[in-house]
């Protein structure tokens, strides 16, 4: 496998993520998507899409996301599909589930669809009574049974945070009687919304502690009939995560309004000019653009990264928790230890320790992901107009 | 990928890709690969070659005799067993079932 560590040139990429919307009728407080998602221009359409597929499998790509937003607010999803199965990719949908009808999940089988990963949600103003609500288990309920009758494997994703990591129990007992294989219990990373409503979320080491026992115990009890992964949330580790095994080393996203990106979070990074489906075609994009190269090899990295024995291992870790933690992309994920802005981590976490009580936190109320709070806090930093640290 | 066991199986019993796995082959590798939820396996050389013959009605016995008839006098027996065994190991391939 090529590695971002090198100056040769660079591997094709295998993974495209097409986020095909920011649209979603979900306002996950943890959501990934761009905080001013609001002010991007219009979304490629689908023959813009059509080009993008086709160009991304002359490149070597392999594996397709469909993702948003919810994907399935685009109603020529049936064609995306049935285009990326044509063109060989292994195409894969993720999706809250809600808008799947009968009548769509039968065409996407028929168009070759070949994965389906259904987010459940939780916090959300819709969902938030998820554990108990017999609306919300009835509509996963019917969702869950149309994966099944289509003979796609139940694989599910469930965000984990501050208030709902205490029920994973609950969460797994519900997973097992929905049928599913394979659940993956991802621990909110704190970018985008989940990094403005960071205070909010972060669990103490106490609950995440807890959340692995109750995990394992549940793996114990039903063996192989249900694969569980748990992803530890990377504040508590103390080197940083191989952010997208490197930057421009095997992903490519391309947004709803063409933008082209080595992650999904890149955009917020100031000074780098990102390139748009429209205006390039995608193998230019990566080998060339100085976008895809700004963050390749070595040669932008501080001393303490440059001269680390592990930067072949996590290539510096994650050049946006950088940017976002110390206003500077180029320094040390601070995540690890090694860094000097390690502390903002540790503090974080050691908050996140101490009890919710009124006198030790001050605590913002909870934003949740929609246009309005989108537009305001667009407003908000514009005029600020300096990094968050 | 994950370190090969090899789980050896009926040499007789038809065998058949796993629920889920797309084998196809890939211009810009320039080989056949595994595909699967959020994965690809290389299958270079014959590694490819074996896997290409494995369709659901085909045994191991018989796709060494196919392979014996398409590369005469080379004798692939025990190549194909030590792939297969470790496809069979990795889950890619198991008794046809359907």
């Amino acid at each position: 496998m090529e590695t971002a560590g090198s100056t040769k040139q660079p591997g094709n990429p295998l993974w495209l993520l097409a986020e095909i919307t920011y649209k979603c009728p979900l306002h996950c407080v943890f959501c990934y998507n761009p905080i001013d998602y609001t002010q991007y221009g219009p979304e490629l359409n689908t023959d813009e899409w059509l080009k993008v597929l086709r160009e991304g499998r002359e490149l070597g790509a392999t594996q397709l996301g469909f993702s948003g937003g919810e994907p399935l607010v685009r109603d020529d999803l049936e064609i995306l599909i049935a285009e990326a199965r044509k063109l060989g990719y292994y195409t894969n949908l993720i999706t809250s589930g809600v808008g799947l009808t009968e009548k769509r999940i039968a065409a996407f089988k028929e168009g070759g669809l070949d994965h389906i990963q259904l987010s459940f949600q939780d916090s959300t103003r819709e969902m938030n009574d998820w554990l108990s609500s017999t609306k919300t288990f009835e509509l996963k309920k019917r969702t869950a049974e149309l994966i099944q009758k289509y003979d796609y494997p139940m694989v599910l994703n469930v965000v984990l945070h501050r208030h709902n990591i205490d029920h994973t129990q609950q969460i797994l007992e519900l997973a097992e009687t929905l049928g599913a294989e394979y659940v993956e219990l991802a621990n909110t990373q704190y970018y985008a919304w989940a990094f403005e409503n960071r205070d909010q979320l972060l669990p103490s080491r106490d609950q995440i502690l807890r959340a692995e026992d109750a995990t394992n115990r549940f793996r114990e009890k039903v063996g192989n009939a249900m694969k569980i992964y748990f992803v530890v949330p990377d504040y508590h580790a103390t080197r940083p995560k191989a952010c997208m095994n490197g930057w421009g080393s095997l992903f490519v996203t391309v947004t709803a309004d063409g933008m082209v990106l080595p992650c999904h979070e890149a955009r917020m990074l100031p000074g780098i000019t990102f390139p748009n489906v429209r205006e390039h075609d995608l193998r230019w994009i990566w080998y060339d653009s100085p976008a895809f190269n700004v963050y390749r090899g070595d040669a932008w990295m501080k001393d303490l990264c440059r001269t680390c024995p592990e930067k072949e291992k996590d290539f510096g870790g994650c050049r946006c928790q950088a940017f976002l933690l110390t206003g500077d992309a180029t320094n040390a994920d601070p995540v690890c230890d090694l860094s000097p802005h390690h502390h903002l981590v540790v503090e974080a976490v050691e908050k996140a320790d101490r009890p919710m009580l009124p006198q030790n936190v001050n605590v913002k109320p909870i934003l949740f992901r929609d246009d309005r709070t989108s537009r305001t806090l667009t407003a908000a930093k514009d005029k600020t107009a300096v990094p968050v640290s | 990928m994950a370190t090969p066991t090899r789980v050896a199986f009926d040499h007789d019993a038809p065998i058949e890709l796993a629920k889920y796995f797309r084998f196809q082959w890939e211009p810009v590798q320039d080989c056949h690969v595994l595909l699967y939820p959020e994965g690809m396996v290389k299958l270079p050389g014959s590694a490819g070659e074996i896997m290409k013959r494995v369709d659901g009605s085909c045994s191991l016995n018989g796709l060494v005799a196919a392979l014996a008839t398409q590369f005469p006098g080379v004798d692939l027996r025990a190549d194909v067993i030590d792939f297969l065994e470790v496809a069979h190991g990795n889950g890619w391939i198991h008794e046809t079932t359907r």
